[in-house]
């Protein structure tokens, strides 16, 4: 043991960080030549494909858009997704690629589905392998975990021109081609990745067939049924577009999805990588790559400890098991052998501080205070690494926070990359910032005083309390993992979180859109001596203190009532 | 600005990319590896003869004496469900949780602390791996099933121990499955 936790889980935490950190510089660079629309190593092959699509869909990505417009694109592109998917669900029975004769979802299930979907948060009230057909799976969902994701990066895309613009003083109110951000992100970032991690995945066991479900002979006698699909193409986005929605009800502990500790590791950083080099992009783009590392490393400082916070956890486990017979108290229920204690705390927490809400252990079983890793990173309002592009956006609104804040505390006028921060802007990251916290506590509320959504908890006490709370938790933030005791196929809850999701993407979203055009209006000011300056270890501090005091004020008595009284049970035994 | 002028790209652009991310993906993602691995794009099935006996990656529920037993599964109707993977979503603190770990114990009736391993659920109930530790302590209730020397059953479990990943990637495991598959001699 060493601070904690096992030196072997030092050195895979290590090593996770140093890949994280290595892949995601290059990969910053390589993004923000997509989103300037400038060639690159792939262009020879894509660029024509690019250039078909603007044509078809009679873009011109030269012809930008002001923030209502480029909004107005994000909704009518998120609405028609929406319909095709709520469509194609419910009339899944009748279409092709259904071997197992799956029926159509209920409509309140494919609302549900479908909005979550949409949203990129991919929460799952419907088991993969026992409700969809491997046509809903590839042509329904796959769709929505490229597009979905993509959204996020064009919207983050619009916020970086708005604090990036006006330094030739020209003015200007426009953020961008909302349609040419959207396809170049489809074309250019996410298909080439997924392709690679397809392939890596496919090497180490994840299964892509169209075949029917086996039957096995078992040794002992018995027929197994062995649900199959195709996989790997749907579990590469899955991961790397921050979406989580697994082929396979048990998601990433399912050994087709996440077979070896090799494509554990590699899933891992799918989740991270494109949130992760998000900020080296946007260090490049506002021409100040200071700024980019140093919210890289505000978001790091963030993650590291909560990682292994969980990790000691439940290397600590549950006292139960020891007086029952155990050799150690490690805390290996819901978890999988081949990843071990280590790899399922790390995966816990990276999948909460990205928005991404896979799962490769249940976090259901966690100890309480491990379970409350990802709950506290969801409540940060996903802005560690976060999800694509919804990371980063989040996080510059607390960022705006940040230099009223600091600026208030020592009397300069507040002002961020020379664009002066005034009380529109504050208004609207106060609303970015506020309303989702504000909606988790409301929806907890709801669900806990009505019969429906008492009705379908799980575990007793504290922890049945905690279920609820997870869930609205990972619905309002775009997470989508849970604390899967809870039944969530009902129509209470699939309409109350599928409200949850909504508003949770878009009432940040669109308030980080008028960020972003009120600061493309605004002059660039020069740097002075009264200038604040944001890529200080100072800032990064005080940028921390904000998104922790946010999050933990909220969510003190809400956490108190769930993990903390679940915990002191434990211990007393 | 107006919405009329959206709708065009919104489904357009949704059109092209169901063709392309939901059409062209995957289906050039299912030949390209197919041809570089087809056994395990297949579901790693094992065969004995004509028929299918199981998966490599899925775990199989074995209670009788003379088989290596696994993690326990939370499945339903019946544990090691391939076709509906479930943890048991059981809390630190729920009363089943702990009924469940003290039949296990039963069941296996050895003396001494035995490894958490082996007295808890898996989290896809198909988990198809034991701790090394998981497996030895089973050795002697399988070499007096099948009246065989201990070593032998030793054996056959080291062959089938895969070590951490570049010796720090994961955790030590033995493939239960494939442990029974060579006592019994199907393996291949």
């Amino acid at each position: 043991m060493m601070f904690g936790i096992t030196v072997n889980s030092w050195l895979q935490l290590g090593l996770y960080m140093c890949a994280l950190t290595a892949l995601a510089v290059p990969l910053g660079a390589f993004m923000a030549r997509v989103l300037s629309g400038e060639r690159h190593f792939l262009s020879p092959v894509l660029g024509p494909i690019e250039r078909l699509m603007f044509a078809l869909c009679g873009v011109r990505p030269d012809e930008e858009s002001n923030w209502k417009g480029y909004a107005l694109g994000v909704i009518s592109f998120s609405l028609a997704g929406f319909l095709l998917l709520f469509v194609l669900l419910m009339t899944q029975a009748w279409g092709p690629l259904n071997p197992q004769g799956m029926a159509n979802l209920t409509p309140d299930l494919a609302f549900n589905t479908a909005v979550s979907f949409v949203t990129n948060t991919n929460w799952q009230s419907y088991a993969g392998e026992t409700t969809m057909s491997y046509f809903s799976q590839m042509v329904g969902l796959t769709v929505q975990n490229f597009v979905s994701a993509a959204v996020g990066i064009a919207v983050l895309a619009a916020l970086i021109r708005g604090l990036s613009r006006q330094r030739d003083n020209m003015a200007t109110d426009k953020v961008g081609n909302f349609w040419a951000d959207m396809i170049r992100v489809n074309l250019n970032i996410l298909l080439p990745l997924a392709l690679i991690v397809t392939v890596a995945l496919a090497s180490q066991g994840v299964i892509q067939t169209f075949d029917a479900y086996a039957t096995a002979k078992t040794l002992e006698g018995t027929d197994q049924v062995i649900a199959l699909g195709p996989v790997a193409s749907q579990e590469a986005i899955k991961m790397l577009g921050t979406n989580g929605g697994g082929f396979f009800n048990t998601n990433s502990a399912h050994p087709f999805e996440n077979p070896t500790p090799l494509s554990n590791f590699i899933e891992m950083l799918s989740i991270l990588i494109i949130p992760a080099a998000l900020c080296f992009t946007f260090g490049r783009m506002v021409g100040d790559r200071k700024q980019g590392v140093a919210i890289f490393a505000a978001m790091t400082l963030v993650f590291v400890p909560f990682t292994v916070a969980a990790i000691g956890f439940e290397q600590s486990g549950n006292p139960h098991l020891v007086a029952t017979g155990a050799d150690t108290a490690a805390n290996m229920e819901g978890k999988e052998t081949r990843f071990g204690i280590t790899n399922s705390a790390i995966w816990a927490a990276a999948t909460t501080a990205a928005s991404n809400g896979s799962v490769n252990a249940m976090h259901d079983s966690f100890t309480p205070l491990g379970g409350m890793v990802p709950m506290l990173l969801m409540k940060f309002g996903e802005v560690i690494y976060g999800g694509a592009g919804s990371g980063l956006y989040g996080m510059l609104v607390f960022v705006v926070l940040t230099v009223f804040i600091a600026g208030l505390m020592v009397g300069r006028t507040p002002e961020y990359l020379g664009k002066k921060i005034g009380a529109y802007e504050i208004k609207m990251a106060s609303i970015a910032v506020l309303l989702p916290c504000a909606f988790v506590l409301i929806a907890t509320a709801v669900a806990l005083l009505t019969p429906w959504g008492q009705a379908g908890i799980y575990n007793p006490g504290a922890q049945g309390f905690s279920e609820v709370l997870y869930a609205v938790t990972s619905a309002c933030n775009n997470n989508g993992s849970a604390f899967a005791g809870l039944s969530a196929n009902t129509p209470f809850y699939n309409t109350l979180l599928g409200v949850c999701m909504l508003f949770g993407r878009f009432f940040v979203l669109l308030p980080v859109l008028a960020i972003a055009g009120s600061l493309a209006a605004k002059k660039t000011v020069p740097v002075s001596a009264g200038t604040l300056p944001t890529h200080t270890p100072l800032f990064i501090g005080i940028l921390i203190g904000v998104i922790v005091l946010v999050g933990v004020l909220t969510y003190a008595p809400a956490l108190a009532l769930g993990p903390v009284v679940e915990h002191i049970l434990m211990i007393k035994g | 600005m107006s919405l009329d002028s959206q709708i065009r790209p919104a489904v357009i652009s949704l059109g092209l990319f169901t063709l392309l991310l939901g059409g062209a993906y995957p289906l050039a993602s299912t030949a390209l590896v197919g041809a570089l691995f087809p056994n395990q794009s297949a579901g790693s099935l094992i065969r004995h003869g004509d028929t299918v006996i199981g998966s490599r990656l899925i775990g199989q529920n074995f209670t009788q004496p003379q088989y290596l037993w696994g993690r326990l599964s939370a499945t339903g109707p019946a544990p090691y469900n391939a076709g509906a993977s479930s943890g048991s979503n059981l809390g630190v603190n729920n009363p089943a949780l702990l009924d469940a770990s003290k039949a296990r114990l039963d069941a296996l009736n050895v003396s001494g602390p035995v490894p958490v391993n082996l007295m808890t659920a898996s989290g896809s109930g198909l988990d198809p791996h034991i701790s090394p530790a998981a497996a030895a302590i089973q050795v002697p209730r399988i070499a007096a099933a099948r009246n065989l020397p201990e070593d032998r059953i030793r054996a056959a479990i080291a062959a089938s121990t895969e070590d951490r990943t570049f010796g720090i990637l994961g955790e030590a495991r033995v493939n239960v499955l494939e442990v029974n598959l060579r006592l019994d001699g199907k393996f291949k």
